[in-house]
């Protein structure tokens, strides 16, 4: 039993891993190789060859690409992430001082939008066709068709302008207690949830109701099971694997959210210095950040496969 | 499709399937429903304004502003003004016009090459068939976003290279989609018989597989659609898709957030227009006449 499942999680793996290395060409050949020559764009149109020369030995840009691009990896893998070209920093200070707060905030958000979901789901599934199906889809619909600043913007207009309950910007370098955390959280945590608990609820409505369809509840619902032990005792033990891949699909929505709320709220993490990074066109910080969405991606997207082999029964008890 | 090249065999020895029953467009029409007429309806608005917009307008909005920053929804502007008092309805259907039309540029763009290569992949030799397919699915390992971030820093932003980014981000869905279509068409008797009568893999991928798959290839058209403008305009939002002094909806939203502390129009009627022309592209695709409405998948 445990072979199948054993190698085709290996093979998994290994393809995300393979994943990661093919990204990392594509990454670095858009940022350092295809724009072409760094130096002349610093230097401008009028730089004497000379100095075009030296600086380009100083970047190490006289080395053909092939070779940049494996050191640019090892350097990379030992954790040698290179210096920020605006501010001259090293790129692993930035990054380490601005990766906790994203943390924290994918955290949060994950803590809330996943029972959330969750609930909202089954719920929807189960009582098809409701009053309550309706609304809760047709919301889902709406927030899943217009851009995560929308929802951003209006959250900021309800709970910071009209309501007054909540600050529109989040400072998380002065935190003292937990009030104060929990303002600063309120909003970005709001909207990515929203966007997230969409996303998350469409993906786990669609699987329950798949299950519900399958000829096996008709055989429970004859038996006469009550509806309840219907859903909890038989259709939901099936679903679980397609729902947990929802999950970790939903959750690698919030790697493009965290993009938009980080700007729009002014929260210092990660994808905000990404932003800032391509707004300034400094390489090694893009090349970086990317790096880490990118592998943050596919573990998502990995995991979300790798629920879904374990949770199979048919390959569990080949 | 009547041209001279079909040879009268096909119509005997492939009868593909029945051909729908022609019904009036008016008939078509109603299949849509309230719902997904009210999207044809706006769809239809904005596509209007993004065509025809500049030239319906009695006065440019790059003209010069007034002093009234931010002025709330009136006789004189509809929609209310921007952050440099200029008229807010103006903005908003000369923002259509990039909106849209880049949008609309890149989804057909995308649709195209994912089509054309989905055929080409069913069609040809396994091996054509593997390498297309692990190549574009290499690409959906990045996040769309990201992946437009990176475009940006590596090249700038302009039109032309929105146009393209947001085109190589939505291949690898059209593809897989056209693709595993394709593939099922491709395995039809029908096929084969063409096949046999020693066509070639042209008239295979454009007269046997393309008609069949055309349908819901559309109806994804617009899904991408929906993606592409959600994406250009977040890019814009960040500042970071069209470049000042034109303006997408985005951008005037950007541009506009000032007035967010006092619930000004011209950061929400931007935002609104967006809402609305995903919207109606949902509804009108969940309604079309004769399908269900189909599960929408990730990105």
């Amino acid at each position: 039993m445990n072979q199948v499942i054993l190698k085709l999680l290996a093979q998994r793996i290994a393809l995300a891993l393979l994943s990661l290395l093919a990204v990392s060409v594509i990454v670095f050949s858009i940022t350092a190789v295809l724009p072409g020559d760094a130096a002349e764009e610093q230097l401008g149109q009028d730089a004497t060859p000379e100095a075009l020369a030296a600086l380009r030995t100083q970047m190490g840009l006289d080395v053909p690409a092939p070779k940049r691009y494996a050191q640019w990896l090892l350097g990379m893998a030992k954790g040698d992430l290179g210096r920020s070209a605006t501010t001259q920093m090293p790129v692993s200070e930035l990054v380490a001082s601005r990766l906790p707060n994203s943390l924290l905030l994918a955290a949060v958000t994950a803590l809330f939008s996943v029972p959330i979901a969750l609930a909202l789901g089954i719920a929807s599934a189960v009582w098809r066709g409701s009053w309550f199906d309706r609304a809760v889809s047709t919301s889902a619909v709406a927030v899943v068709s217009v851009p995560e600043f929308l929802v951003a913007t209006l959250a900021v207009l309800v709970f910071a302008v009209k309501l007054r309950w909540l600050p529109a910007l989040s400072f998380v370098s002065d935190i003292d207690s937990l009030g104060q955390m929990l303002q600063a959280f309120a909003m970005p945590v709001l909207v990515l949830c929203c966007v997230i608990v969409a996303q998350m609820m469409r993906m786990t409505r669609a699987a329950v109701i798949d299950q519900l369809e399958a000829p096996y509840i008709e055989m429970v619902r004859l038996k006469g099971a009550s509806p309840m032990r219907t859903v909890l005792a038989h259709a939901l033990p099936n679903a679980v694997g397609p729902i947990a891949n929802a999950v970790a699909l939903s959750l690698s929505y919030l790697l493009g959210g965290v993009i938009i709320v980080e700007t729009i709220f002014n929260y210092p993490g990660i994808a905000k210095l990404m932003v800032d990074g391509v707004s300034q066109r400094d390489m090694p910080l893009v090349q970086t950040c990317a790096m880490i969405f990118c592998g943050a991606y596919l573990i998502l997207v990995t995991a979300a496969d790798v629920c879904g082999i374990v949770a199979n029964p048919r390959l569990r008890h080949r | 499709m009547e041209s001279s090249t079909s040879s009268p065999a096909l119509n005997t020895a492939a009868p593909a399937l029945p051909p729908a029953p022609r019904r009036s467009p008016l008939r078509w029409l109603a299949g849509f429903g309230f719902t997904g007429l009210l999207g044809l309806a706006v769809l239809l608005f904005w596509l209007l304004a993004a065509a025809l917009g500049p030239w319906l307008l009695s006065h440019s909005s790059a003209g010069a502003g007034t002093s009234n920053v931010f002025a709330p929804i009136s006789a004189a502007h509809w929609l209310g003004t921007d952050y440099l008092g200029r008229d807010m309805l103006a903005l908003v259907i000369e923002g259509a016009r990039y909106t849209v039309g880049v949008a609309l540029l890149a989804t057909l763009l995308a649709s195209g090459t994912g089509t054309t290569l989905a055929l080409l992949a069913a069609a040809s030799g396994r091996w054509t068939d593997a390498t297309l397919s692990r190549c574009l699915d290499t690409l959906t390992a990045i996040p769309s976003k990201m992946f437009a971030l990176i475009m940006v820093a590596g090249f700038g932003s302009s039109v032309p290279m929105l146009v393209v980014t947001a085109a190589i981000i939505y291949v690898p869905g059209a593809f897989r989609i056209a693709r595993s279509l394709a593939v099922n068409i491709n395995a039809l008797d029908y096929v084969t018989v063409a096949r046999t009568r020693g066509e070639g893999t042209l008239y295979i991928m454009l007269r046997e597989i393309l008609p069949n798959i055309v349908g819901p290839m559309l109806a994804d058209l617009g899904l991408r659609f929906v993606y592409i403008v959600l994406l250009l305009a977040s890019l814009s939002f960040l500042g970071l898709g069209i470049q000042p002094p034109a303006a997408d909806w985005g951008s005037l939203v950007r541009e506009n957030i000032g007035a967010l502390a006092m619930g000004g129009a011209s950061v929400i009627v931007p935002a609104l227009a967006i809402a609305s022309l995903t919207i109606a592209v949902n509804l009108v695709i969940d309604n079309l006449p004769g399908r269900a409405a189909r599960e929408r998948g990730a990105r």
